[in-house]
């Protein structure tokens, strides 16, 4: 996809991002939009699925170990063609395959269940590991969140994808600089990203995570010997300009109307685009 | 089922075992992966490692053993994570929970040294709470570990069912309590003896001391049934309610907290029932440092204390 196409999907995936959250009232939305671009790049550019195929053993796979950024990652697959679009406005309600944290028994697409922080990071080690045990040729990419990373799980798993040279999984770090209780450099300054990435022994950059071009690079470069790790500058809320300035845009609780008004400021950047 | 107990230990070690067992399911099967948490040396199977691609050291990182068991089975494979009971139970419980057990990743978790068989590493080793958390887990599967063809046993089954298995197994000694190759249905308990004066549901180490109590409350004219319920969870409530009911006297016997183990479990399976009711288990205390020998009389895990016992409800 070019960048101008790679810029539409994200928004696209915005756009339904925020239209699932709005169907419930309340959600995820801040370190939901802060992947968006992230996303659009992985499913628009760079993973090997077919959405008409979601089990396919030999897919390549990604795993939001934050796992309360599903509803980003619901609107990406449904974009893609994995269910249809209306279901998204299930999010939370009883009985939905849509449940604030991504389940992998629910959501077709999704490739593993994430929720309880730290836990997605071993669970991508599993699927990179049996993946390479069994002579598939595909990658698993991984997303972190930055105050996830207070887990010490996520330095466990860390340690073997780099010691047991995993370079078939890439893990995606989203330094959106905030976390439930406020900034994450208050609650638990997380020090540099990168060089804690590069010391682990990962073949670590930090780019900006909301420019699809710089994640397109990055994310098309292929390991050596070394596992990579990309710290993902981003903005948490990114796109929307209300949730960026939030002060708490962890879970936002916001009446239809303000729902509507930042729908339409996606909108309206989405007519800019296309103009 | 042949019962061949004769009171004698057996000559092979529990951790040999599963060394050998495990080789043989990798040679089998493809799917097999053995994971350890740097105690290769201490489950047999060290001389594995560097030998198979399948058998993985994920060094002292019980949570991210436990994650990424998880995420093998999501990708095909039948994995076997172990380490001593506390860590392969309280330590990772939560990843065992969710990316196991919630995501309905198939796994199974040897717990090695349970209970007062954790002897010389003492209170900080010594799981008595382990069974309640795996009990509290759905769909998961308990074995407390008997003697060594229940070893075999359990480890080969594990590999193709459904859920998390647990397998609580000591290192060391055992009592052959079943013949060379027998064959368990999890969920169906064994009778090892029969008599019409009460039942002693006992598990792991303590089917030893059930059987020898039973044999000296036989010189006192009482005759005990002793029940073997081989998994605490699935646990075969008919026959320990069938049993039950026709002796109106029922005793547990286990290596483990009263609060939450097989006492629990046997309580839950015959509330209601009119009988007389007792357990020889730990009495909601911590463990402590010692040799097993010392730790089964400090915490009453004796075939003289069940006999007591027994002789108390009569």
């Amino acid at each position: 996809m070019t960048t101008k196409e790679l810029e539409k999907f994200a928004l696209e995936i915005r756009l339904a991002t925020v239209e699932c959250i709005k169907s419930r009232g309340f959600g995820h939305i801040g370190g939901s939009l802060s992947v968006c671009d992230a996303l659009a790049v992985l499913y628009g550019d760079i993973m090997n699925v077919d959405p008409k195929n979601p089990q396919k053993p030999d897919r390549d796979k990604f795993v939001s170990s934050k796992g309360h950024a599903g509803p980003a990652v619901y609107a990406t697959l449904a974009l893609k063609g994995y269910f249809p679009k209306e279901q998204l406005l299930t999010l939370n309600q009883p009985g939905t395959n849509f449940p604030s944290h991504c389940d992998m028994n629910k959501t077709p697409g999704v490739d593993m269940t994430t929720g309880s922080l730290g836990q997605g990071t071993s669970e991508a080690v599993g699927l990179a590991l049996g993946d390479k045990l069994q002579g598939r040729d595909c990658t698993t990419y991984l997303m972190v969140g930055d105050g996830e990373a207070n887990e010490g799980q996520v330095w466990e798993a860390a340690m073997f994808t780099a010691a047991k040279k995993l370079t078939n999984l890439v893990w995606l770090i989203d330094w959106n600089k905030k976390q439930l209780d406020g900034f994450v450099s208050d609650i638990l300054e997380p020090f540099d990203f990168e060089e804690k990435f590069k010391a682990f022994g990962f073949d670590a950059c930090t780019i900006d995570g909301n420019d699809v071009a710089q994640l397109k690079e990055a994310l098309s470069k292929k390991a050596t010997d070394k596992p990579i790790a990309i710290i993902l500058d981003t903005v948490k809320g990114k796109g929307v300009t209300e949730v960026e300035e939030a002060a708490g845009n962890h879970s936002m609780n916001v009446a239809p109307e303000v729902f509507d008004r930042w729908i339409d400021e996606i909108k309206g950047k989405l007519a800019a685009l296309e103009a | 089922m042949k019962i061949v107990y004769n009171g004698e230990k057996d000559s092979r070690q529990f951790k040999n075992v599963i060394g050998e067992t495990v080789e043989a399911l990798l040679n089998e099967d493809e799917k097999v992966v053995w994971l350890d948490a740097d105690l290769m040396g201490c489950s047999g199977t060290n001389k594995l490692y560097g030998k198979y691609d399948r058998v993985v050291n994920c060094g002292i990182a019980e949570a991210n053993m436990a994650g990424i068991a998880a995420g093998l089975s999501a990708s095909g494979m039948k994995p076997y994570a172990h380490t001593f009971g506390p860590f392969a139970s309280r330590r990772c419980y939560d990843q065992v929970f969710l990316a196991a057990g919630y995501a309905k990743n198939p796994i199974t978790m040897i717990g090695t040294d349970p209970g007062i068989t954790a002897a010389f590493n003492g209170g900080t080793h010594m799981p008595f709470e382990d069974v309640a958390l795996y009990r509290a887990l759905p769909e998961a599967t308990i074995f407390d570990i008997t003697d060594v063809p229940m070893l075999q046993a359990a480890l080969k089954m594990s590999k193709d069912m459904p859920g998390v298995k647990y397998i609580r197994v000591p290192r060391k000694d055992s009592y052959q309590v079943y013949e060379d190759g027998a064959e368990f249905t999890p969920g169906k308990a064994v009778v090892l003896r029969e008599g019409g004066d009460g039942v002693i549901i006992a598990s792991g180490i303590m089917v030893h001391e059930a059987l020898q109590a039973a044999e000296k409350l036989a010189k006192d004219g009482i005759e005990m049934t002793v029940i073997d319920p081989i998994t605490i969870k699935p646990l075969d409530c008919e026959t320990i309610r069938a049993c039950a009911e026709k002796t109106g006297l029922v005793v547990v016997a286990e290596n483990h907290n009263y609060i939450g183990g097989l006492t629990s479990a046997v309580q839950d399976a015959i509330v209601g029932l009119p009988l007389k009711f007792g357990y020889v288990a730990v009495e909601d205390k911590f463990g402590e440092v010692g040799p097993v020998d010392y730790l089964r009389t400090r915490y009453d895990l004796t075939d003289d204390h069940i006999v007591k016992v027994v002789k108390g409800l009569k």
